[in-house]
């Protein structure tokens, strides 16, 4: 039996705000801007979530429905770059919360967006060496864009877990390559808040070209063509590049109609790709293949060819909600709840 | 609250740590070592088993709360309520991703994962369990009803209970 992804769970918080929304603050054609970047609405994290908190509440559902001990977990890491702490690992406290500790390697990893990604690729090599049986890898976020600025119509919470072993796999992992180059695309500064972004620099050189090199990459490997794959998973900082680099690569809109997800909840940075694979995997029925392909800024570009199993017809996902649950629903709050909960307005002390 | 005070509190705080009497099957949160509800105490000592309570339960009674403690005022208002856990103990949490005009005497709740209070600015920040709606007018995404322990540890069977 191949390695691969032994069970899942995703989170997002309760609360949405449109760009329509945020562009009546700053005197822009938000409703604009939102059709612009394919932003509908994006989530809002309530002021006691954060990125350990997600995690935590993805990685639960991922343990229920794979009915797995979280004793047997050997490795838990989660991707961010929204850790709550500059030094205190987010890790352990979700390995805590969900009773893994104490015999376990866990760690924090941090590559922009892709850091869920490459910690599923640190798993997938722990398991498939047996060092570990279960390897836990997360990607969560609750990032922000400066106030006005154009990444605050997209920056959103939420995130996936998934729970990499050898046994009961519901979609194996047939290859996974990465494509890495440095280039300062988008960035934030150790003490700062909000992070710095080089514009439109952040396409071409940057997104575009990570993602189709490493997704060619990746088909030239394993010999497939874009028409091989029933599902497609992109990095999605928006809901327009992933579209526009799947047409380069000869993807249909069919492909990406469960893969894409950042319309309906905004860019959830670490947890985009892993949300969007995991709304894949709720929809998915065994011998479908599905290519992913994450991208982080700075930068590089993780992709995985992935096939369901016969596991994944009797798998149980009837505990936690489905992806679509969090596509559809949410509660729309006013910019000045939002900027209360983000933190956005200075308080007596601060 | 100490550092080291909370650190001690995490078994419960994050999993619902409880105990349960393995002679009178009494649940109690959080955990004892000595049952006081077996009519001979010294009967009850190391026969108090750890369990897990599953997060599942019904509102007894609520508050909601308009003039915040430090550290809540981005929160007003909000619940504070009491929970009766399926196994039996009564919890006081918060309970979150609700209107507050919908709480009411009996709302299924579960226990979801959230930060609690922060040290301030520079300071620890401490999580633990807080209460959402199972179900109700105003439902959230993501707010199924926990079927089953999140650890693989025992599940209570109901019982007399002490909170």
């Amino acid at each position: 039996m191949e390695a691969g992804i032994v069970s899942y769970g995703a989170y997002v918080p309760r609360y949405r705000i449109t760009p329509a929304e945020i562009g009546k603050v700053w005197g822009v054609d938000g409703a604009g801007m939102g059709a612009g970047l394919n932003v509908h609405r994006k989530s809002v994290p309530a002021p006691d979530e954060d990125t350990i908190t997600i995690s935590t509440e993805a990685l639960r559902v991922a343990l229920v429905r794979g009915a797995i001990d979280p004793q047997e977990i050997g490795a838990l890491y989660v991707g961010s770059e929204s850790h709550p702490y500059a030094v205190k690992p987010t890790a352990t406290v979700v390995a805590q919360a969900v009773g893994a500790t104490p015999n376990l390697t866990a760690a924090d990893f941090e590559f922009a967006c892709k850091a869920g990604t490459a910690a599923i690729q640190v798993c997938l090599g722990l398991v498939e060496s047996k060092m570990v049986k279960y390897g836990v890898a997360i990607g969560s976020d609750t990032s922000q864009g400066a106030p006005g600025d154009a990444l605050e119509y997209s920056a959103s919470a939420g995130g996936a877990a998934f729970v990499m072993g050898r046994e009961h796999v519901i979609a194996s992992v047939k290859r996974t390559l990465s494509y890495t180059t440095d280039t300062p695309d988008f960035w934030r500064r150790e003490g700062q808040r909000y992070p710095s972004h080089s514009g439109r620099f952040t396409g071409e050189p940057a997104y575009f070209r990570h993602v189709s090199e490493c997704a060619r990459r990746m088909m030239e490997a394993v010999s497939s063509t874009p028409r091989d794959y029933r599902h497609i998973v992109f990095h999605q900082p928006n809901g327009k590049f992933p579209q526009r680099v799947g047409k380069q690569l000869g993807f249909t809109d069919e492909q990406m109609k469960y893969g894409l997800v950042t319309p309906y909840i905004g860019n959830t940075y670490s947890g985009a790709a892993l949300i969007g694979l995991a709304n894949v995997l709720d929809h998915a029925k065994p011998g479908e293949r599905i290519l992913v392909v994450g991208y982080g800024s700075g930068a590089g570009s993780d992709a995985f060819d992935l096939e369901t199993t016969q596991e994944i017809a009797t798998f149980d996902r009837s505990f936690g909600a489905p992806v679509s649950d969090f596509l559809e629903n949410g509660v729309e709050i006013p910019y000045a709840v939002y900027a209360k909960f983000r933190g956005k307005i200075r308080m007596e002390g601060d | 609250m100490s550092i080291a005070r909370f650190w001690r509190e995490t078994g419960r705080r994050y999993n619902l740590g409880a105990s349960r009497c393995t002679v009178c099957k009494t649940v109690y949160f959080p955990p004892r070592s000595v049952c006081p509800s077996c009519a001979q105490h010294r009967r009850s000592l190391g026969k108090l088993t750890p369990l897990q309570l599953s997060g599942e339960g019904e509102v007894v009674t609520f508050s909601i709360i308009h003039d915040a403690a430090e550290g809540f005022e981005v929160q007003v208002p909000y619940v504070l309520a009491i929970v009766r856990t399926k196994e039996g103990p009564q919890l006081t949490g918060q309970v979150v991703d609700i209107d507050p005009k919908e709480v009411r005497i009996g709302l299924k709740v579960h226990a979801t994962f959230r930060k609690l209070r922060e040290e301030g600015k520079a300071g620890v920040i401490h999580y633990g369990y807080k209460f959402s709606p199972t179900t109700g007018p105003d439902d959230g995404p993501g707010r199924p009803g926990r079927s089953e322990p999140v650890a693989a540890t025992a599940t209570a069977e109901a019982g007399p209970v002490r909170a």
